[in-house]
């Protein structure tokens, strides 16, 4: 079992990892502008990639790396969907504060 | 060890930038960073088709996909208001306790055994050598070799952000049987948000 490489323990990627997924959570719970909100949600998928990495090579195996590979679709294909709602919504609305458009919130 | 620590730094404060940034171009160009620093650590974890993979699709289409809408935003017709920021102390507390929960099965997870310690048949070499563990060939093979089914799902997902994003952000009036009644309906629910956002 390799749980360290190039002298760097797996546990320190692990815990860069959790970092930036924790800052990505606190942006996208925090902020109000949508767009800003949407990176941070691309930089807790990018700390999911970097766990899945840093497991693959750590195991040797490739389902981390493929499974990262999934991961990236996935991010953008939600950027591209999340974009064209908030185009939609300032063209409906003039504004883009999330606290604001609340049609949906019941 | 001390590029690990290098490109850590500069992962987290490009990630804190990203976060803080009082205008949403900033958070593009330290995202920018933080995507580029990522990258290079692939490279050093012999992820090399997701490293140029993370350039591609996450520099070059992502964030250029944030820069046109922010450019949209700004010369739109009214500016962009926006109220203060959330002070997040429940939120704040929540993700906290996530990103404990994250550590501490990070932590399992790294002193777990392996349950299949080598499932490649690449055995490990230098970054851009070929038909070792990461490279180019592995990685293709695994992809379309034993793990068909992820690539496919992956199609699937494609196509329908495309059909989901045109259908949002086109025109949606030839949808509409006439075209007085498409304005009245895009005049309505303007209106509707307008009023619960009040």
């Amino acid at each position: 079992m390799a749980t360290s490489f190039a002298g760097v323990p797996i546990f320190y990627y692990e815990a860069l990892a959790s970092i930036l997924f924790f800052i990505g959570l606190t942006g996208a719970i925090a902020r109000r502008n949508p767009l800003v909100m949407l990176m941070s949600i691309e930089l807790m998928f990018n700390a999911a990639n970097l766990a899945f990495i840093v497991f693959a090579r750590a195991w040797l195996n490739n389902a981390g790396q493929i499974f990262a590979f999934l991961v990236i679709t996935v991010a953008a294909a939600e950027a591209a969907i999340a974009l064209a709602i908030v185009v939609v919504v300032f063209r409906f609305a003039q504004q883009v504060d999330v606290d604001e458009v609340r049609v949906l919130h019941g | 060890m001390i590029p690990f620590w290098i490109i850590a730094a500069v992962l987290i404060v490009s990630a804190l930038w990203t976060v803080t940034a009082r205008k949403p171009i900033y958070s593009v160009v330290s995202l920018l960073l933080n995507f580029a620093a990522l990258a290079t650590t692939y490279l050093i974890l012999h992820a090399e088709f997701l490293a140029v993979m993370q350039i591609i699709v996450y520099s070059g289409a992502i964030l250029m996909l944030f820069v046109f809408v922010i450019a949209l935003l700004n010369s739109g017709i009214a500016a962009v208001v926006l109220g203060r920021d959330r002070v997040p102390v429940a939120p704040a507390a929540a993700a906290a306790l996530a990103a404990v929960a994250f550590v501490a099965t990070a932590i399992a997870a790294a002193h777990a055994p392996a349950i299949a310690p080598i499932a490649t048949h690449s055995p490990l070499g230098a970054v851009g050598r070929g038909n070792v563990f990461g490279s180019i060939g592995d990685f293709g093979q695994a992809l379309f070799l034993s793990r068909l089914l992820p690539f496919e799902i992956t199609a699937l997902i494609l196509m329908v952000a495309v059909v989901g994003v045109v259908l949002l952000a086109g025109d949606l009036t030839p949808y509409v049987p006439t075209r007085r009644r498409a304005e009245q309906t895009r005049r309505a629910l303007r209106e509707a948000i307008l009023r619960e956002g009040k």
